[in-house]
């Protein structure tokens, strides 16, 4: 992709994420923010491009590493955060 | 020299689809005779539209994670959204980048021509290590995940934050030592100067994110003091490191000089990343917290977005997008709620005088206040009609969170109308309070955000304070002098009945500042540690 799509898709999702994240209810803001730390993870896909070049050792473990630090992230993320949800509940009606 | 194809980017594309074909049927294989410019033509892989397009999906999956939060009912379907959505991406992703080479990609790459096997050998050890990294991480998280008590959770996302920073880094620093395998590499062989730009970028966010939050993780674990620590000439010393990023930065991009000194500047400017990561928390205060942690949300969403471009990634950059918008609209709300400026927080040193603030406080004690017993307000409590509770941080800290839905529930068996609520700033981070409620089983529609109760207390019986102090501050109000002033706070002195729950009278909020409601004619305090006196007005209550 060539610079001003990559930028295009780049400004369009902020504005997105803008409307996005305003239209959260307040009540959950921590969760939001635990699952934003998990999305952020995408960061993964550099560090998995990285772990499966075997041009250079340095940059594999590099890439290896952040696979690592990334997954912590992704399952200890999303977890958390469900198990934040699950704890979020309406009236019991007796 | 002669070439297979007319054009250099037709022969991109096609060859990635031929490797997507040999990956997908290893069948596919036989001798073929390449005579090819070295073109990186293995490099370009998301230029292959299908890929482009999971990765997209992946994209529309984390807005919907996002979107699924504007309710608790939808929430839990949103964080399966994204779950999904990163199994799309990392799959994806794996699939296209399977470890291995083709020897003739290899004949390709070192510019020879010649006879070559075009089949793709998978490295089947390489794919091992992959998944064994994955595995110890997801062993890792879950068990955190699984074992993280509720008030901690603002460690737990400083921490994380700490390691999207650390990755971003890492990737960053991969893609400068193998900018071939991240398809970044110009027609002379060397990083095109974008790249440069949003792979250091990457890389420096990512450091800034990584070292501020394991000094934020510190402060809010209490393993480092929660106090700012003012370095003289502090500003001079930032905004110096910052230009300097920024100048060498440029001079990175601009001027591709051959040789270990490029990389020197590389390294350089993650060095001063790092420092300048630290330095920028280590003067806020442990009340600028909430804060804190948004900001650094924001940049580890700003980071991933950077490494987005470079690999021209269209999931990473709209998570990156969604990420940083998210951190940055949750810090505004913070300073709003605390009607501090951005900069002035940033600038760091609030609380920094805690000591003359609560001197001066020790002075006001003097005024004469009214103090009740656990059976006082039991009494009053049952014959309200209307009750709205307000916790703060102090509550939690208490562990009295159980305690008091117990005593909520025993009210409203009773017939007494019970609300709680929650200032934006009454935990550690932006709806802090609200999961701690929630955790001790509070229904969520009972529980308020400030402008939708505030306009309640004149119709209640009692306003319940347990743990909280400058939310409630009508200095906040009146006194323009007060470091508080203009924030948001509880119209509780118009409730008809104010039970205040604090462990004495002599500390004071983080905001050092006395508070009026201590001393209005209709404030009883409770003067106890919060759980024991709610605990003790369950008894009397029963």
């Amino acid at each position: 992709m060539d610079f001003i799509s990559i930028l295009s898709i780049f400004v369009l999702a902020c504005f997105v994420g803008y409307y996005v994240v305003w239209s959260v209810t307040p009540a959950l803001h921590t969760p939001l923010m635990a699952v934003t730390n998990a999305i952020s993870s995408v960061i993964i896909v550099g560090a998995l491009i990285a772990a499966a070049e075997a041009g250079s050792p340095a940059a594999k473990w590099l890439g290896l590493l952040g696979v690592v630090l990334a997954s912590v992230n992704i399952f200890g993320g999303f977890a958390v955060t469900e198990r934040m949800l699950a704890m979020y509940k309406k009236k019991e009606k007796k | 020299m002669g070439s297979l194809f007319s054009n250099h980017s037709t022969q991109a594309l096609a060859g990635v689809q031929l490797r997507q074909l040999r990956f997908w049927i290893p069948a596919f294989a036989g001798m073929t005779v390449l005579t090819a410019t070295p073109a990186h033509a293995a490099t370009g892989e998301a230029v292959n539209p299908w890929v482009a397009l999971a990765y997209l999906v992946a994209g529309v999956f984390f807005i919907l994670a996002l979107r699924g939060l504007s309710s608790p009912a939808t929430s839990r379907t949103g964080n399966r959204y994204g779950m999904i959505g990163m199994a799309i991406a990392v799959v994806t992703t794996l699939a296209t980048h399977f470890p291995g080479s083709n020897p003739c990609d290899e004949l390709v790459a070192s510019g020879g021509t010649g006879l070559c096997t075009d089949v793709f050998m998978p490295d089947w050890a390489s794919f091992a290590e992959i998944v064994v990294a994955i595995a110890i991480g997801a062993v890792i998280g879950l068990t955190i995940a699984r074992r993280i008590a509720m008030t901690s959770m603002p460690e737990l996302v400083a921490a994380f934050h700490s390691l999207v920073g650390l990755a971003a880094v890492l990737v960053a620093a991969a893609a400068f030592l193998n900018p071939g395998a991240f398809g970044i590499l110009d027609a002379a062989g060397s990083i095109a100067p974008v790249s440069r730009v949003e792979m250091i970028l990457g890389a420096a966010i990512g450091a800034i994110t990584f070292s501020g939050s394991v000094i934020a993780f510190a402060k809010l674990s209490g393993r480092m003091s929660g106090s700012p620590i003012l370095l003289p000439a502090r500003h001079i010393i930032n905004l110096g490191t910052l230009a300097a990023i920024i100048v060498l930065t440029a001079i990175y991009a601009m001027q591709p000089i051959a040789g270990p000194a490029e990389g020197m500047l590389f390294w350089i400017v993650l060095a001063l990343a790092f420092v300048i990561g630290f330095l920028l928390i280590i003067p806020i205060g442990g009340a600028d917290m909430p804060v804190v942690v948004s900001m650094l949300n924001s940049y580890s969403g700003w980071a991933a977005a950077a490494m987005g471009f470079t690999l021209g990634n269209s999931a990473m950059i709209i998570t990156g997008a969604l990420v940083g918008s998210s951190g940055a609209i949750l810090s505004y709300i913070m300073c709003r709620a605390m009607n501090r400026s951005f900069i002035s927080v940033i600038a760091g040193g609030f609380g920094a005088d805690d000591s003359a603030a609560s001197g001066a406080a020790d002075g006001g004690e003097q005024r004469p206040y009214k103090q009740g017993s656990a059976d006082d307000a039991a009494f009053m409590l049952e014959q309200a009609e209307k009750v709205i509770i307000i916790p703060g941080y102090g509550m939690a800290v208490a562990q009295a969170q159980h305690a008091l839905r117990e005593m909520g529930d025993i009210l409203k068996e009773k017939g007494v109308e019970v609300k709680y609520a929650i200032h934006p700033v009454a935990g550690r981070m932006p709806g802090h309070m609200n999961v701690l409620l929630a955790e001790a089983n509070v229904p969520y529609d009972e529980v308020f955000e400030l402008e939708d109760i505030n306009s309640e207390f004149a119709q209640a019986d009692v306003a319940f304070i347990i743990g909280a102090n400058d939310v409630v501050n009508p200095a906040a109000k009146t006194d323009k002098s007060s470091p508080i002033y203009g924030m948001p706070v509880f119209d509780v002195d118009k409730a008809k009945q104010v039970f205040f729950i604090k462990r004495s009278m002599g500390g004071v909020g983080y905001s050092g500042v006395d508070n009026d409601v201590f001393y209005m004619d209709q404030t009883m305090m409770l003067l106890s540690d919060a759980k024991k006196m709610v605990e003790e007005i369950v008894k009397a209550l029963d």
